[in-house]
């Protein structure tokens, strides 16, 4: 017999009798009664993630990003993008090349595919990365959130992401940290040092 | 309503004067009291250190001499706890489970039996209460500070009809005192730690008494105390309650 | 009493409260983080309910376990990633080294995994010729150090600033003295970063995998998991059977519940969802039983499967705090700690359930409502039938039980102790008696109750 054969006969011998899943739908929203969407819940989302210790700007397109990019970042050191509408400022880097390649990136500017208010995080998904090691490896990580796609809770942030078509994605909610040492926060442990948001409203 | 008195082994022993206040409160408050001679204890203390399996004799004398009361008060929460949750016998198991249903700790019997709403009493001193892990998480006496959900504590609805008192808050309102039974001595050195941070939690908050519904808690910050030549006394809250000062 | 000669857990505390300060501060951390996951926990609407959800979820998961490993090891294989399973530790560790021989790999950087730490996989692979570098900063730390972590989720907590600077200078050739997190952080970054671009191979642990859709979720703060995954050529993952979640939408409940039990966050910074291989690479997934089948025939234990390894009832445990998560001497500490550990080695262990005051906190904290207090009780009655409890305590019992079944004994007996105590109190008053140690012994009463209501009663009757 088989490694995999003895754990499952054994799973199967010794599962308890089965206990029913419960009902998640008493948690759309957070709540009965809470808003779905809206000025509040943009609100929330940008107050959550500026306490985090995140950096977010709200603006009205994309030319406003660019802006603050120029104003914010060393345009002198390696910028790179997914969006084709920055690509004067950055970078637009090819998805197949080798992730070592990427080790010397400032900043990476990439979009979201929406943000979750309870908890200031964005999703991404692979293909909004280009790269999967981009928003790990980047010294700072610069996200454009729609407002529109600004949900709740995780719970609606789920049903929009589904089963998922991606072959890697992830909840980004700051810039990387640890307080490994007595307690004491550091902001930027092995991912980004910063991250700033851009919400377009 | 007939209601038996049940006196814990170590309470009879040691602090007979919390067994006497018990008895005197709930006469005042108008319950005809019995105290049926010959009872002993719980079980708990073998229980608590695995011997779960030799607390029959015990069990079998509990239910002789309680199985006939409509509702057994007790002051101290541990043991009606443990009473409530293993209290068994095979021979006289539906007696077994009718006691478990009536057994009250003696707060919880005055807030929701006989539902006290002022007492006779006056102690103008400054106390901070223990909240016994047994009484709190175990009989629900008070809000858990763990759990999110609205504010309640029978001990301070009751120790708030007392005259002159002043309740103190404290940092840290429900952690373990360190006594746990057989753990007072198995494990000495985290066992008086803990004692010694529910102590200073008290006399830094300028507690002159510290009460609980737990003579065992008690009986261990005692020792502290005494041992550090502190001012500051424990008193079982039946004391309280029935002190006319 | 844990069997193989080395100290109990009643030993290592005593050792740890020998420094009060220290411990003072240990408790301080712990407790300032049980108030971080009180606040947040307060303000999440519907708290009490999330955790019933997610205490539900997991019931219903090992309830239906084996169908749901089926269905996850399917998805898996459609999602390319290599399936292996391990019965117990040795097996695991076999598993990772072929898959590294294979590639003539000799050298791998891993993020944090329990279940790796209880299978000693780092050792196994360094007698193999394979170093292994551990790239959360506690678990770096803990290994430069050559210590175990001391908690599941805050490796080194038990250690000063000071501590690990010195550390870092004796092996990163840091500044003698140089004690400043940040700083000290830097160094650490800029030294592991290395690590993560030239190592080839990256294993990870998994919080949570989705049956459903045949991925697995890693939750970091540091994002070490990632940098190490998505540089390497060979990705591996190893997973206990229970790390299971039956659909993809349970992961809502389980992420929000997870870092603000943990530590009072609202969310890891990374909860990084790992489902195909990068094209060039190869990704596995080793399924774990190691004792995780024989608890799950436990009826009375078998709950302790659903833990998600937050590490809140390590921060909200008093003794824990006190004591220090190195006392527990096994790679779980803590309550939970204490409820696996007999499972996997009952005599080494057999202390653990008796290492607390059954005080209840822990359970209450629990995001899956694990009835951990209860199952320490429990435990304590099973090491007793199996044998494993002191001789001197069993025979105690046994007196204690006899006098407590008879009126007599137990009256004669309390009136002995308490002449003893009064009139020869030194025969207690010792250092025999530990209770004495740091404590006054209570003093004696004129008479017990019994003796004070059968002079009495009827007085009070007449009253």
């Amino acid at each position: 017999m088989t490694s995999r054969e003895k754990i499952l006969e054994a799973v199967l011998k010794n599962q308890p009798e089965s206990t029913p899943l419960p009902d998640l739908g008493n948690f759309r929203n957070g709540g009965p009664g809470l808003p779905s969407g809206g000025e509040a819940i943009v609100q929330q989302y940008m107050d959550t993630f500026k306490g985090i210790g995140g950096l977010l700007f709200s603006v009205d397109d994309l030319a406003a990003v660019k802006l603050l990019i120029r104003e914010n970042f060393d345009l002198s050191k390696r910028l790179v993008t997914t969006l084709p509408e920055l690509g004067l400022i950055a970078e637009l880097y090819q998805p197949a090349a080798d992730p070592h390649t990427f080790k010397d990136v400032e900043l990476a500017i990439i979009k979201a595919n929406l943000a979750v208010a309870e908890n200031g995080a964005v999703w991404l998904s692979e293909d909004r990365m280009g790269q999967r090691i981009i928003p790990f490896i980047c010294q700072h990580l610069a996200v454009i959130v729609d407002a529109a796609t600004i949900v709740p809770t995780m719970h609606e942030a789920y049903e929009r992401i589904g089963t998922g078509n991606y072959g890697f994605g992830a909840f980004i909610g700051g810039p990387s940290k640890t307080a490994d040492i007595e307690q004491a926060l550091v902001m930027g442990a092995h991912g980004p040092i910063t991250m700033t948001v851009f919400i377009i409203k | 309503m007939t209601t038996g008195l049940f006196i814990p082994c170590y309470v009879n022993q040691f602090y007979p004067g919390a067994a006497i206040a018990t008895l005197r409160l709930l006469q005042k408050l108008g319950v005809e009291v019995t105290y049926p001679a010959g009872q002993t204890c719980c079980g708990q203390p073998m229980a608590n250190s695995g011997f779960e399996h030799l607390t029959q004799g015990c069990d079998t004398l509990f239910i002789e001499h309680f199985s006939s009361f409509d509702y057994i008060v007790c002051p101290s929460a541990s043991c009606v706890l443990h009473i409530k949750q293993h209290l068994h016998s095979h021979k006289h198991q539906e007696q077994a489970t009718l006691i478990r249903s009536r057994v009250y700790e003696l707060v919880e019997f005055l807030t929701d039996v006989l539902k006290t709403d002022k007492l006779q009493a006056r102690f103008p001193h400054k106390v901070g209460i223990h909240q016994s892990c047994h009484g709190l998480r175990g009989l629900h006496l008070g809000k858990m500070s763990e759990l999110v959900g609205p504010k309640f504590s029978k001990q301070e609805q009751l120790l708030n009809m007392v005259d002159g008192l002043e309740l103190i808050s404290i940092d840290r309102p429900d952690e373990c005192c360190g006594f746990g039974g057989t753990f007072c001595v198995a494990e000495e050195a985290v066992s008086v730690k803990m004692g010694k941070d529910r102590v200073t939690d008290h006399t830094k908050n300028g507690a002159e008494y510290i009460t609980s519904a737990d003579l065992s808690c008690l009986m261990h910050l005692e020792g502290i105390l005494n041992r550090n030549k502190s001012a500051v006394k424990v008193i079982h809250i039946a004391e309280i309650l029935n002190s006319t000062l | 009493m844990s069997g193989s000669g080395t100290k109990d857990h009643a030993a290592l505390a005593k050792e740890f409260n020998k420094d009060e300060e220290r411990v003072d501060w240990h408790d301080g951390a712990l407790w300032w983080i049980r108030q971080k996951r009180d606040r947040s926990a307060n303000q999440t609407p519907q708290w009490e309910e999330l955790r019933e959800a997610a205490s539900s979820i997991k019931n219903h998961l090992l309830s239906n376990l084996h169908g749901y490993l089926l269905q996850f090891e399917d998805n898996l294989k459609k999602n390319g990633i290599q399936v292996h399973w391990a019965e117990d530790a040795t097996e695991h560790n076999e598993i990772v080294y072929s898959i590294l021989k294979a590639k003539e790999i000799d050298q791998m950087v891993k993020s944090k995994s329990m279940l790796t730490e209880e299978c000693g996989l780092n050792e196994y692979l360094a007698e193999r010729g394979i170093d292994v570098i551990n790239s959360d900063l506690g678990e770096y730390i803990q290994q430069l150090d050559e210590e175990p972590p001391s908690h599941i989720v805050l490796p080194c907590i038990h250690k000063r600033k000071e501590e690990i600077g010195e550390i870092f200078h004796e092996h990163l050739g840091t500044e003698k003295g140089l004690s400043d997190p940040t700083l000290l952080t830097r160094v650490a970054r800029q030294h592991l970063r290395n690590v993560f671009l030239t190592r080839r191979a990256a294993l990870t642990g998994v919080n949570f995998a989705v049956a459903e859709t045949g991925e697995y979720v890693v939750c970091t703060n540091e994002g070490n998991a990632d940098m190490g995954a998505h540089l390497s050529e060979v990705q591996i993952a190893s997973m206990g059977i229970e790390k299971l979640i039956p659909e993809k939408k349970h992961l809502g409940v389980f992420l929000r519940l997870l870092a603000r039990s943990a530590i009072g966050q609202p969310i890891t910074i990374y909860s990084s969802h790992y489902k195909k291989p990068r094209k060039g690479q190869e990704m596995h997934l080793i399924l774990v039983d190691a004792g995780r089948t024989r608890q799950l025939s436990r009826v009375d234990f078998r709950d302790s499967l659903k833990c998600i390894k937050c590490g809140g009832c390590m921060n909200t445990c008093p003794v824990y705090r006190k004591s220090g998560g190195l006392s527990y001497h096994n790679t779980i500490s803590g309550p939970i700690g204490a409820i696996l550990a007999p499972n996997i080695d009952m005599k080494e262990h057999a202390d653990l359930p008796f290492a607390s005051t059954l005080c209840g906190s822990c359970s209450n904290v629990c995001p899956v409502k694990i009835p951990i207090h209860d199952q320490l009780y429990k435990w304590r009655q099973v090491i007793v039938k199996e044998g494993y409890a002191a001789n001197t305590k069993a025979l105690s019992m046994k007196a204690m039980a006899w006098t407590l079944s008879s009126p007599d004994a137990y009256k004669t007996a309390g009136r002995a102790g308490r002449w003893f105590l009064k009139h020869l109190s030194f025969t207690v008053n010792n250092k025999l008696n530990p209770w004495y140690k740091q404590r006054d012994m209570p003093e004696v009463p004129k008479e017990s109750f019994d003796e004070w209501y059968a002079k009495n009663k009827d007085k009070e009757k007449n009253d």
